[in-house]
């Protein structure tokens, strides 16, 4: 009897809770308050069991969005082995996205960006700090929050030019080689990486 | 609905993100100047084993280690 009290359950819940979904719209727009016709229809066919929880009950609400526009942007700046700036208030980061370099200010569009290799500044006051990241993706957030996440950032004195020079010549050397497309490929990431860091160095 | 736009060339030729990303870290890790070079190198070390199975049984496990041999 039970399990055909689930079936049924299920049945009529989903009857009910389809039309609650479809009339909701996107996800990001929902409160985090339940959804009363579901809840309505619910209690009308098990009032004895209580209605079950979504995820949305689960997550803590987003960070509302201030009114006016902040002054510093916050920036958690992360690497998988550390963290090398955690909610830092700063005025500007400009960061290299694959769409060209993008400089972020407080109450920039919420964006996620890929990063290309190139140079990341971070921009307090007259304090420039600037990092190589080799690849990564940023985050921004409606409430001038900025979360970088890269593989490498490594600060422009520790890369050593001779390396890239010669790094340089082997991959364009190599993608003139190449015959496959997988090696045609690992050249060609070769090539860019280097010359970004060729950049970065001299610009 | 179209498909999205033009895929990236590592994409193309079969290589996923994750692959472009690494390569991408090790090339700028290989160009480093000294201390932290040999820094990011120890790091990045792995050990690890890997075995596939066959019939409820290991076969024979492919191991990848950077640990010195003791």
């Amino acid at each position: 009897m039970l399990r055909q009290a689930s079936r049924l359950l299920s049945r009529s819940v989903a009857a009910g809770t389809s039309k609650s979904a479809t009339a909701r719209g996107f996800s990001t727009e929902v409160p985090s308050t339940i959804d009363s016709t579901f809840v309505e229809s619910w209690k009308k066919v098990a009032p004895n069991m209580d209605p079950p929880q979504t995820p949305s009950s689960f997550m803590k609400p987003r960070p509302s969005t201030a009114s006016s526009i902040p002054t510093k942007l916050t920036v958690n700046f992360v690497l998988p082995y550390a963290s090398e700036l955690s909610g830092k208030e700063v005025d500007m980061v400009i960061i290299p996205a694959t769409t060209g370099q993008m400089g972020v200010l407080p109450g920039h569009v919420p964006t996620i960006a890929e990063l290309k290799p190139g140079i990341m500044s971070v921009h307090e006051g007259t304090d420039v700090n600037k990092y190589f990241v080799s690849s990564g993706f940023a985050f921004l957030h409606a409430n001038s929050v900025a979360d970088i996440i890269a593989v490498e950032a490594v600060p422009l004195e520790n890369i050593d030019p001779s390396q890239v020079q010669k790094g340089l010549a082997e991959f364009t050397q190599k993608l003139a080689a190449a015959s496959t497309d997988l090696e045609k490929a690992e050249a060609q990431i070769g090539v860019e990486v280097h010359s970004a860091m060729n950049a970065a160095l001299t610009g | 609905m179209a498909s999205s736009a033009a895929v990236p060339f590592w994409r193309a030729a079969g290589m996923t993100y994750i692959t472009y990303s690494n390569i991408c870290a090790n090339l700028v890790r290989k160009c480093l100047k000294e201390p932290y070079k040999a820094e990011s190198m120890n790091r990045e070390k792995v050990h690890f084993s890997l075995s596939k199975w066959a019939d409820g049984k290991p076969q024979k496990p492919v191991l990848r280690s950077d640990a010195p041999e003791v």
